[in-house]
């Protein structure tokens, strides 16, 4: 028998909701358009003082939003991996680059035009050094998710693994994420994965 | 040329996202970058292209930066001399 692994803190931001263990953290009143207003709200919310927040693109913020809920102020093993997916990769920044080609481009938007951005964001904001990973696939794929998870937890290449899915479009978001550690009580199988993030999106 | 100063302020905030700053908090002769303002390495590209969208000044050599981007004197200094806009 394998190592056991645990699911021990799942974030979910989605419709202008954070829920924290499947427990409604904070919801916003806004217009669900204003997507930009609602991250300046969770952000004060969870009091947050992190200015370069406010230079980042619209994933790069639900990342760092969710993964101050997912550490809760704790510091992280140095070798904490992130393992991440999601189907729209970086549409949203590229579309407001691909906007201002014919005048003079944005740098600061330009660097944000690949989706693995938002994990050099969060390694940089959390000290992290773990190995990180985006993919990009249609739907979220909790197998694929968790068997990757399962080899670098299981090989010690990582102590512990944020895991899930990010993904962004047309102001519309879905984040599920998890942390996944060597002790808790819900154990970390595809099947509880997939049963975490299906259970706010039927 | 007080208003240029305040001008470049409240545009350097504008379009470097710097929501937690206002212009009250920039001091004409503070480091725009390290301890100072705190700026990064693309803030300075960011910076390249406010020069040239808001006074036309089209800075050929990205190094020129490192002298120009020192304050928001300094800048105001440079725009001021270089201006076509």
């Amino acid at each position: 028998m394998g190592k056991l692994f645990y699911i021990d803190n799942v974030v979910r931001i989605k419709n202008r909701s954070i829920y924290n263990n499947q427990e409604l953290l904070f919801r916003s009143e806004l217009d669900i358009a204003e997507i930009d207003l609602f991250f300046k709200e969770a952000y004060q919310f969870l009091q947050l003082s992190y200015p370069k927040f406010f230079k980042m693109d619209r994933m790069s913020k639900l990342g760092i939003l969710a993964t101050e809920i997912l550490f809760n102020k704790e510091k992280q093993d140095i070798n904490t991996a992130l393992v991440f997916s999601n189907n729209y990769s970086s549409i949203d920044t590229d579309k407001i680059h691909q906007n201002s080609i014919d005048q003079i481009v944005s740098p600061s938007v330009f660097v944000y035009t690949l989706p693995n951005i938002v994990l050099g964001e969060i390694s940089i904001k959390h000290q992290l050094q773990g190995e990180n990973v985006f993919f990009i696939s249609e739907g979220f794929d909790a197998q694929m998710i968790a068997d990757y998870t399962d080899v670098l937890l299981s090989t010690g290449k990582a102590e512990n693994v944020v895991c899930g899915w990010i993904d962004l479009k047309n102001a519309e978001y879905d984040v599920f994420l998890c942390l996944i550690t060597r002790k808790g009580e819900m154990r970390f199988t595809h099947k509880n994965l997939e049963q975490l993030y299906y259970f706010d999106n039927e | 040329m007080s208003d240029l100063r305040t001008e470049l302020k409240v545009s350097i905030i504008e379009q470097l996202n710097l929501e937690e700053l206002s212009v009250e908090d920039i001091e004409n002769d503070e480091p725009l970058f390290g301890d100072g303002v705190g700026l990064d390495s693309i803030d300075a590209l960011e910076l390249i292209v406010l020069l040239e969208k808001d006074y036309g000044i089209k800075l050929t050599d990205p190094q020129q930066g490192k002298d120009i981007f020192v304050s928001i004197n300094k800048m105001a200094e440079f725009i001021e001399v270089h201006r076509t806009k």
